[in-house]
């Protein structure tokens, strides 16, 4: 479970985080949403340890996580870009990041999944931005974690992965386990969300189900729904 | 830190630009050895060359790699791991890698010429770990220039500043200032001027050791007045290190707070 308590973060004269409260329970797909520079990459980066707050508490798993380490071990991370040393093989990207984790990979099944057995072996300087996402899913999935944390995962996946991506985010939601997700991708949002996080101006705008969602803004469509949320703070 | 040591380490190997440092000194090596025939002089030019060169390729890898590594930093972060470690690996890795293509470029012709029978060989094994003393304080300063500066462009621009500043433009300006202070006594502040700059004691370490009074100049002279030839060469040394402790402090320190 995770907690946030009145949540700050300012970049020089910019507030991005402005007092945002947030409580997550266990279980189910959360998708975070917010037109661009809402924070919620900055939200997710906070979580993870990587911008340190100006204020505010972030709670996971009953223990504080700001200026702590070990507690990334229990979460899994999608980086909205894949970028990997050029000259490093795919095998070796992989071998690196187990041994950074004291956790049992489950790498194997996803390799065959996703058809990258044919670039094990090569530099992944060498590899198409397609196959580079495909490794990124591979290194965050291949972990066993109770949150796993999904950066724009959909960018530059053909049909097929994307298929399968969806495939694993329902297997990983049905062990039980927490899943929150940042897109831009409505149609995504609609088949897999439980509960939609939207976020305008570095505050909660919007936390419920989709059909909650649909209600208030008065629409049947989710993408006018979402549009309709972000026009009423502009009024 | 090993981890990530090694795999950045690996990384930088296989990069071609390692290649063509290493081959470029190792002709250079060669060339110099073999058409020269004197060992004293071509380690003084091999010296002018490394504490131009090894400065200016330590500060461009070392802003290189952390901007292209950027998300692949990010990556790491998000893992069970200190942040100081990620990057104390990176920069060791980054380090070493300039120094073994220093040193294996630098120690084959240099072997093949059959430097163990020669009496030279303390002034080319000094030649050497200058060389890498001034690889490890580059990448460190150039680390510290990326860190603060979120744009790549302002940050690769501000490290080419201060490899010139440090080359060249610092000793136009310390000449200029002992000419117009000429009627003052400068020994203490042409010394510590010296100590500000680790290309001018690198040189002056080398020609300490190398026993060369003509090449010394004026601070190289004070030096040995002041230090004598060991205490000098060892206290230089002392100084070389203070110059890598430093900036690696600072780097930790910038990190703690830095947002990525």
């Amino acid at each position: 479970m995770i907690r946030i308590e009145n949540l700050h973060k300012r970049f020089g004269k910019l507030t991005v985080l402005d007092g945002l409260d947030l409580e997550i329970k266990s279980g189910g797909i959360f998708a975070i949403l917010g037109p661009n520079g809402s924070g919620k990459t900055t939200l997710i980066k906070c979580l993870l340890g990587m911008v340190i707050p100006t204020s505010g508490k972030i709670i996971h798993d009953n223990e504080s996580v700001l200026h702590k380490w070990r507690y990334r071990n229990k979460i899994n991370y999608l980086p909205q870009i894949a970028n990997f040393p050029a000259n490093l093989t795919v095998n070796e990207l992989l071998r690196m990041v187990k041994n950074l984790r004291p956790k049992v990979p489950n790498d194997k099944e996803l390799i065959s999944k996703f058809g990258v057995e044919p670039f094990l072996n090569k530099k992944l300087g060498n590899l198409s931005g397609g196959t580079k996402q495909k490794i990124n899913i591979i290194l965050t999935f291949m972990f066993d974690s109770d949150l796993i944390i999904l950066d724009e995962p959909t960018t530059g996946l053909d049909p097929i992965s994307l298929i399968y991506l969806k495939k694993i985010i329902q297997a990983e939601k049905a062990k039980g386990k927490t899943i929150l997700v940042t897109t831009h991708i409505m149609s995504l949002v609609d088949e897999i969300a439980d509960e939609i996080v939207f976020i305008l101006d570095g505050k909660i705008y919007f936390k419920g189900t989709v059909d909650m969602l649909k209600k208030e803004t008065e629409q049947i469509n989710l993408e006018h729904a979402i549009a309709n949320l972000m026009e009423k703070e502009n009024v | 830190m090993y981890k990530i040591l090694k795999y950045s380490f690996f990384d930088l190997m296989r990069s071609r630009w390692s290649y063509v440092y290493f081959i470029f000194y190792l002709i250079l090596g060669f060339v110099l050895l073999f058409l020269n025939n004197d060992v004293s002089k071509a380690v003084i030019t091999l010296m002018n060359i490394i504490v131009v060169l090894t400065p200016l390729i330590g500060t461009i890898f070392g802003v290189m790699y952390y901007y292209n590594s950027k998300e692949f930093t990010e990556l790491l972060l998000a893992q069970p791991i200190k942040r100081n470690k990620i990057f104390m690996g990176q920069y060791l890795g980054i380090s070493l890698s300039l120094t073994l293509s220093l040193v294996l470029g630098l120690g084959i012709p240099f072997l093949a010429y059959g430097i163990f029978k020669s009496t030279a060989i303390f002034d080319f094994v000094l030649l050497l770990v200058t060389g890498s003393f001034l690889n490890f304080i580059f990448v460190a300063l150039a680390f510290n220039i990326a860190l603060s500066n979120e744009n790549k462009i302002k940050g690769f621009g501000y490290a080419i500043l201060m490899w010139l500043f440090l080359a060249v433009i610092y000793d136009g300006l310390f000449i200029i200032s002992l000419l117009m202070f000429n009627d003052y006594p400068i020994d203490k502040f042409s010394l510590i001027a010296t100590m500000f700059n680790p290309i001018d004691l690198s040189r002056i370490l080398i020609l300490l050791k190398l026993d060369i009074s003509a090449l010394l100049g004026y601070t190289g002279a004070i030096f040995k007045k002041f230090f004598g030839t060991n205490f000098g060469l060892f206290s230089s040394l002392l100084v070389l290190s203070l110059w890598v402790l430093f900036p690696i402090l600072r780097i930790n320190s910038k990190l703690k707070k830095k947002d990525f």
